[in-house]
């Protein structure tokens, strides 16, 4: 069975150790975790996680249940990546040359990015789109030397009616 | 590593395929808003609220250890003495050992208290044995005061976060309001569908603050307002479990330690007669069937049965029923699936598919699942399956040596004989356990208490006190004999609680098979290590029966197989702890043996 990303949502209770619970079981089940991204909902007692995780079919439908079977989430399961919104929010920070200017801010307006801070030296960009957008981004900026990458990991919701 | 999973990879994937549904998974929720929702009570403090929701909870022996943080509990638990019995053991882990053995004797929740720090890191090993083997037992550890909370104070520890692997679920409660309803919560979830451990970490000024808030209703009384779930099986996962029974030849069920939770032996049997099919049963599961029903194979796995094993090889459709395929009961996973169909009935969602493929899964309750099968199968006789199978056990019969000497299995026929179908058998870890499992017969649900998923050396002393305290306290009757067998090793890891058998003035018989050395890891020296007895000659010249006579209980050594009767007779009339120090030869093993790794076909026999 192949490797494969996949996107699990999950709703949570939103209090103390909640975060370092799923880690461990992370950890303890030997998954591979690309990113983790949690925030708390229009229901102050319940957190919303986006977890991508790297695995073959069985090991993804074992991460659900595992993560099921834990006391403090409430729901979880795979986002389908193209029956979904799936987005990332990155914040960049790039040199300045005297003469790179204009080819960097023509780059940064096709990737719909804004420049939220300015610098003699620096500007940092403020990026949102699909993860792969934010790599290409970051590609694409090399040549003007970054200084900093700070990514927020995927969230992602259903399309559509389907909620979690 | 690219391509993220598409919808039409998760359409073929195994949720869909064994029609698992998620929404299966029960989670008691007695405690979620219990504080602002209730009306207000009379003032207790925090101490008074642990203790009162023990007592409301049925719970009539404690296991534990004071200590400074824990002094508001065991205040409270000074003016309760008549109605909840403290067990002090010697150190906090001979404590959770205890309450385990409770647990596993009884069928309820086992309790432990232990202190701050040390008391807590004492009972880790403890908390882990019970998870491993899905016992209910609930742990109250004290905390310093939360103002003092991760300064790093004395024997200040985040007991929370070492005990996330090893519980099913675990609190820290910062706030007192909030105790009621998490108390009542951790009965539940410790109890309810796969039981588990459950800890509970409560600052000290937590215990000596006060509120209003009433304590719930236990979760499944009437008056707490839960209903009782109703299984919904998948029509579709019924439909091809049954299709594949009806198919198959050479039917045999895995019987696992599940069975015993749910108490869902006597179903399995039915089903087993049913369907005209062959038992072999887990570790875990051993006790389930009665070792004399026709039915029975006996154990299977690294050191089953040789009957049970080669039943299990030959056979077409496997019924695996409270079982989580351990590499211990399996060997090798490919040749321990090949050519036949799988059939997993667990309460566990999470288990299937986790350690082997299955055919059809149904998650949820075992006696559920057994009648919609039932329901759905006709009564078979399968006489050549049958002639099978007893041809197996002839077979297995032709092998047992007879015994002159002092050895296990002499040792086991002669305990047995002094023993009733009600005594608690526990054992420690090693040879003497697999002894005790191929070779003691069980007729009663619960009857062996062993460590199996952690395999924890120095579990059975312990065990065995919550034991014959459970077994003592439920028919409210003397003290129930109850026999440890351990080996010199296991025995010498936590024998320290013995001060504890005889404080508790405990009739524990105690046989130690004593070979003087680490015999299931010589044994695997001996055949996979070239004889390199690496560390596993003791030297020692520890005399286990003056020792026990120091810790006030009675003691004796025995050598002669000829001076074994009277041993017995003495020890199993002794109205409190007797040891029995049994020498034994370093190089009896145990077999038969499916190497790791291996195969029904590269069993070592005797």
């Amino acid at each position: 069975m192949s490797e494969q990303r996949i996107i699990i949502g999950a709703l949570v209770n939103n209090h103390f150790g909640v975060l370092m619970r799923i880690t461990e079981l992370f950890t303890k089940r030997c998954y591979n975790i690309d990113s983790l991204e949690v925030g708390v909902t229009d229901d102050p007692a319940l957190s919303r996680m986006t977890i991508v995780a790297t695995g073959d079919a069985h090991t993804e439908v074992q991460i659900v249940q595992q993560l099921s079977k834990l006391h403090d989430v409430r729901r979880a399961a795979i986002i389908p990546v193209e029956r979904a919104s799936v987005r990332e929010h990155m914040l960049i920070k790039l040199k300045v040359g005297a003469n790179t200017n204009a080819a960097l801010m023509a780059m940064i307006n096709s990737y719909g990015a804004k420049v939220i801070d300015f610098s003699a030296d620096t500007l940092t960009a403020e990026v949102t789109g699909a993860p792969e957008g934010n790599d290409a981004f970051i590609e694409a900026s090399r040549d003007y030397g970054i200084l900093e990458v700070c990514r927020a990991g995927v969230q992602a919701l259903h399309c559509g009616t389907e909620c979690l | 590593m690219g391509r993220y999973r598409t919808v039409t990879d998760i359409q073929d994937n195994r949720l869909e395929s064994l029609c698992w549904q998620p929404t299966t998974i029960r989670k008691p929720t007695v405690g979620k808003g219990f504080a602002d929702s209730a009306s207000t009570g009379a003032t207790q403090t925090g101490a008074q609220i642990i203790v009162r929701s023990l007592i409301k909870h049925g719970v009539d022996v404690v296991f534990g250890y004071p200590g400074g943080q824990v002094l508001d509990i065991y205040d409270e638990l000074y003016q309760h003495s008549g109605q909840i019995r403290h067990v002090t053991t010697a150190h906090e882990q001979g404590a959770a050992h205890a309450a385990d053995g409770y647990a596993r004797a009884t069928g309820k929740v086992g309790v432990v208290i232990a202190t701050s720090g040390p008391g807590a890191t004492n009972l880790v090993t403890g908390i882990a044995t019970a998870y491993l083997d899905s016992i209910p037992q609930v742990v109250i550890t004290g905390n310093v005061d939360t103002a003092l909370l991760g300064k790093d104070s004395f024997q200040e520890i985040d007991i929370f976060g070492i005990t996330i692997p090893i519980t099913k679920h675990n609190y820290i409660v910062k706030d007192v309001a909030d105790l009621p309803g998490t108390l009542a919560e951790a009965f539940a979830i410790a109890s309810s569908a796969r039981p588990g451990p459950v800890l509970i970490d409560v600052p000290r000024d937590v215990q000596t603050a006060v509120c209003a808030v009433p304590l719930p209703e236990p979760f499944g009384n009437a008056a707490s307002g839960e209903k009782p779930p109703t299984e919904a099986f998948c029509p579709a996962a019924l439909q091809r479990a049954a299709d594949l029974i009806a198919a198959c030849e050479r039917p045999y069920i895995y019987c696992g330690g599940g069975v015993l939770s749910a108490g869902a032996g006597k179903q399995v049997l039915a089903f087993a007669e049913h369907i005209d099919a062959g038992i072999g049963c887990s570790m875990m599961g051993l006790t389930a069937i009665p070792a004399s029903h026709p039915c029975n194979l006996g154990m299977t796995g690294m050191h089953g049965r040789e009957a049970s094993i080669r039943a299990q090889a030959q056979a077409d459709v496997v019924i695996a029923i409270g079982v989580r395929f351990s590499d211990r009961a399996t060997g090798n996973n490919a040749h321990y699936t090949a050519g036949k169909s799988f059939i997993h009935i667990d309460i566990d969602p999470a288990e299937i598919d986790k350690n082997v493929g299955v055919d059809a899964a149904l998650a949820g309750e075992i006696p559920a699942a057994l009648g919609h099968l039932m329901g759905r199968l006709p009564v078979v006789r399968r006489a050549a399956w049958q002639k099978r199978l007893a041809a197996l056990r002839a077979d297995e019969d032709g092998h047992t040596p007879s015994t002159s000497r002092l050895d296990a299995r002499l040792l086991i026929r002669e305990v047995r004989a002094r023993t009733d179908d009600d005594t608690f058998v526990v054992t420690d870890v090693g040879q003497h356990q697999m002894w005790v499992a191929q070779n003691y017969r069980f007729e009663k649900p619960r009857r062996f208490l062993t460590s199996g998923g952690l395999g924890t050396m120095g579990f059975g002393l312990g065990a065995a006190i919550g034991a014959c305290l459970g077994a003592s306290l439920t028919t409210r009757a003397r003290p129930k004999k109850t026999v440890l067998f351990t080996g010199d090793g296991s025995f010498g890891m936590n024998l320290n609680e013995m001060a504890t058998a005889v404080a508790q003035r405990l009739p524990i018989v105690v046989i130690v098979m004593n070979n003087g050395v680490l015999g299931m890891v010589r044994q695997w020296q001996t055949l996979f290590f070239g004889g390199r007895y690496s560390q596993t000659t003791l030297g020692r010249a520890t005399d286990f029966a003056a020792l026990a006579r120091a810790f006030g209980a009675e003691g004796r050594r025995v050598e002669d197989p000829k001076s074994l009767a009277a041993a017995l007779d003495t020890a199993f009339a002794a109205t409190g702890p007797y040891l029995i120090d049994c020498i034994i030869d370093p190089d009896d093993q145990v077999l038969p043996m499916i190497p790791p790794g291996g195969t029904a076909g590269d069993m070592l026999l005797g």
